[in-house]
């Protein structure tokens, strides 16, 4: 069984991509499991099929404490018999997001969500690893391996060499790599190049250069990945093409993140900031 | 095996193991501290009809309550609103709402005093928030009073949680200061505080020398109350009117410096008049204490009061050669240590060990300033921010002859084998110690009390016959 954590800045398409990639891997005939680590809950909808699914966290809220639930509660068959839970978690602004998470995964494992069959857990974890919580996913005896969704705009690449400092903390004290980044391309210039040297500076591989396609749009828009809405489109071949590369990658590493001003550096040879 | 354990034992007490103990920085072991809320809850006990609520989880309510419980030998009231795993992800406020409503409902209780436990303060509530949404959907009357304290136990002492419990419960309860209201009462607040003995004793001083006074907290009737067969769950404390009053008091005396820092702050912020002199154990310390309600009353110190200055120094005299010259470690919170340090260095007693767990900057400076003065501080070492287990070293490096300080002391005094007076909170192996005053004149005689039979005991019992006298 291998477990994958996807991390990378909000709203860069982490949920999008890892729902597209694990139907891919479906398809070859894998037994995957999604486990959404955000409180919004909206991980794992397009292979429901449906809009958010109830959460560990708001069952166990409901029902009193985590010990009254029961795993076929939180732990949902979809698209290809895929199985999918999502931890949840408060609303912004109160309590504390990143225990649920720590909850929901504790939850999940003492509770046989990973069977002898798994051939992959998938952790769609939230923009930033901002506290303890949402390393949750890659500590000891998780995820060994991380992608990191990025493309070239900056903040992106920021957010992207952060989370290689965070990885970088747990690689040194465990079995964590960084498998490499996914660029899902934003049309920036260059982006490809960028990525790539971005990659190459972060002792890492871009694993995969995802172009842009309002394809994924409309198959969102009907709770749909692209391959089970439109199986023969080319965007689909990408998703499959991604699946094949994260399946056969034996690049794991322990990344090299970069300072600030080696970062900014990096931007300016490729012309995104300006001297 | 056994040759290994001794050896260990053997070095353990030696000075290499002590530099190595000294130099240790992230480890501490037994710290002679307890947390935040526990000062918190000692504070709301002692105004009357309060009933203390801890915002968090259930066993930090039961750990301070069972220490009170233990040390007092009386039961202590306080509620929790119980957060539980789902609490910690979506916030207390449904447990806050939720409990409010029940303690109010089934204790009816005047007043509710809200202080909150570390898994409250590590995700952010915020119980001020809490508490209007609380009023607004009814469950608990808009114009009920609920005092609130943040008092997480990752940061400060007891002592921090008891100041701020104070300034939270004035703050509820004082209507704002205004001229034509003002009373005419001296507001004494002892501090953090484990003798119901010496809040009456206060009580008793402040009466005789006919000041107006109001005692803020007074805690003297629930943790210390009579049993005449019926259990009373408010059994009393500082008059709610009177804490309504307390912003309009003519002035405020703090019997500690380390304990209300925040509420004195509090206090002339809203321009009250607020003077703060060490807590009064000792001679000296009483004398002061004395002076501060003479110069509030106007008025020459009574006759009776002088006589027992007059008997205290009596028994100074008595014994002083049992303690003149005796070398002591001693360990416990800022004015305690400052108020026994005074008391030995009256006695011609040699302090040689201080440790502070919960000590400051002010307080460092204050201890290094009160050996000074003395020639019997000139031996002393103050060790800021150490525990227990560096006390232990230094006792079985550098032996005296007696250590002071709580129950948790046993331990050290026991491998040092020397005798330990229980002095300070907890104190859960030996009886009525609370029931005996260490402030004031009959504070004075108390202490002597305590400290000379000490040794005169260890002396008989340890006597050859040849030594073994009628008269010591």
């Amino acid at each position: 069984m291998r477990q994958i954590a996807i991390y990378g800045k909000g709203g860069i398409g982490k949920s999008t991509t890892t729902q597209n990639t694990v139907v891919a891997l479906a398809e070859m005939g894998r037994k995957v499991t999604v486990v959404g680590c955000d409180p919004k809950a909206d991980s794992t909808r397009l292979i429901l099929n449906s809009k958010a699914q109830t959460t560990v966290m708001d069952l166990a809220r409901e029902r009193g404490t985590v010990e009254d639930l029961e795993l076929e509660d939180v732990l949902v068959e979809g698209f290809l018999g895929i199985r999918c839970s999502e931890s949840g978690g408060p609303e912004p602004g109160v309590g504390c997001a990143g225990r649920g998470v720590i909850t929901a995964i504790n939850f999940l494992e003492e509770n046989g969500a990973y069977t002898a069959d798994t051939d992959y857990v998938f952790y769609d974890v939230l923009g930033d690893v901002v506290c303890g919580g949402f390393a949750m996913p890659i500590r000891e005896n998780k995820a060994k391996e991380i992608y990191i969704v990025t493309s070239g705009e900056m903040m992106a690449m920021y957010a992207a060499n952060n989370i290689s400092k965070g990885i970088l903390k747990y690689a040194l004290t465990g079995t964590v790599r960084l498998g490499g980044l996914i660029c899902n391309s934003r049309v920036v210039d260059k982006e490809q190049e960028l990525i790539e040297a971005l990659a190459k500076a972060l002792n890492t591989q871009m694993i995969h250069f995802m172009p842009r396609d309002n394809e994924v749009q409309r198959a969102e828009v009907r709770k749909q990945t692209v391959i089970q809405y439109n199986p023969s489109h080319p965007q689909a071949d990408q998703y499959r093409e991604l699946a094949r590369k994260i399946e056969n990658n034996t690049e794991l590493t322990i990344p090299t993140p970069l300072s600030m001003d080696e970062l900014e550096a990096l931007m300016m040879e490729f012309g995104i900031m300006e001297m | 095996m056994e040759t290994c354990t001794k050896v260990t034992k053997d070095w353990l007490n030696t000075m290499e193991y002590r530099e190595k103990n000294f130099a240790r920085e992230k480890l501490v072991i037994n710290p002679a501290k307890a947390c935040q809320p526990l000062g918190a809850l000692l504070c709301s006990l002692g105004i009357e009809g309060c009933l203390p609520f801890v915002h968090g989880s259930q066993g930090c309510a039961a750990y301070f309550r069972s220490t009170l419980a233990r040390h007092f030998r009386e039961p202590v009231a306080a509620v929790s609103d119980s957060m539980t795993e789902d609490s910690a992800v979506f916030g207390g406020q449904n447990n806050f709402h939720e409990g409010l409503k029940n303690a109010y409902t089934v204790y009816k209780p005047q007043l509710i005093a809200v202080f909150t436990s570390c898994m409250a303060e590590v995700i952010g509530d915020d119980i001020k928030a809490y508490l209007g949404n609380a009023k607004k959907q009814g469950s608990i009357p808009k114009e009920f009073p609920v005092a609130l304290a943040n008092t997480p136990s990752f940061k400060g002492s007891h002592i921090m949680g008891y100041d701020s419990m104070l300034k939270g419960l004035i703050d509820c309860l004082g209507e704002p200061r205004e001229e034509d209201k003002l009373n005419d009462r001296l507001y004494v607040v002892p501090g953090f505080d484990t003798y119901p003995s010496n809040l009456r004793e206060y009580k008793r001083y402040l009466k005789s020398m006919g000041a107006p006074f109001t005692l803020i907290p007074d805690y003297s009737e629930v943790l210390d109350s009579p049993n005449l067969g019926t259990y009373e769950l408010f059994p009393g404390g500082t008059p709610i009117q009177e804490m309504k009053e307390s912003l309009n008091a003519k002035s405020y005396l703090c019997l500690q410096s380390y304990s209300t820092p925040a509420t004195s702050k509090y206090l002339e912020g809203k321009g009250v008049p607020v003077e703060t002199i060490p807590m009064p154990i000792g001679v000296g310390g009483t004398d002061r204490f004395i002076e501060a309600i003479a110069k509030f009353t106007g008025q020459d110190v009574p006759e009776e009061i002088t006589r027992e200055r007059g008997r205290a120094v009596d028994a100074m005299t008595d014994a002083h050669q049992y303690i003149h010259g005796k070398k002591f470690a001693l360990f416990g919170d800022p004015d305690i240590l400052i108020g026994i340090v005074s008391f030995l260095l009256e006695m011609g007693g040699e302090p040689v060990h201080i440790v502070c767990t919960n000590s400051t900057p002010a307080f460092k400076k204050a201890m290094e300033k009160l050996l000074a003065s003395s020639p019997y501080g000139q031996g002393a070492t103050l060790y800021p921010g150490k525990d227990l287990w560096h006390l232990r070293s230094l006792l079985v490096t550098e032996p005296v002859d007696m250590l002071i300080g709580d129950g948790h002391g046993k331990y050290a005094a026991r491998d040092a084998d020397i005798p330990l007076i229980r002095i300070g909170l907890p104190i859960y192996d030996r009886v009525n110690l609370h029931r005996y005053p260490i402030i004031g004149y009959n504070g004075v005689i108390n202490l002597i009390t305590m400290i000379a039979n000490t040794f005169l005991e260890e002396k008989d019992r340890n006597s050859t016959d040849t030594y073994f006298e009628l008269m010591r």
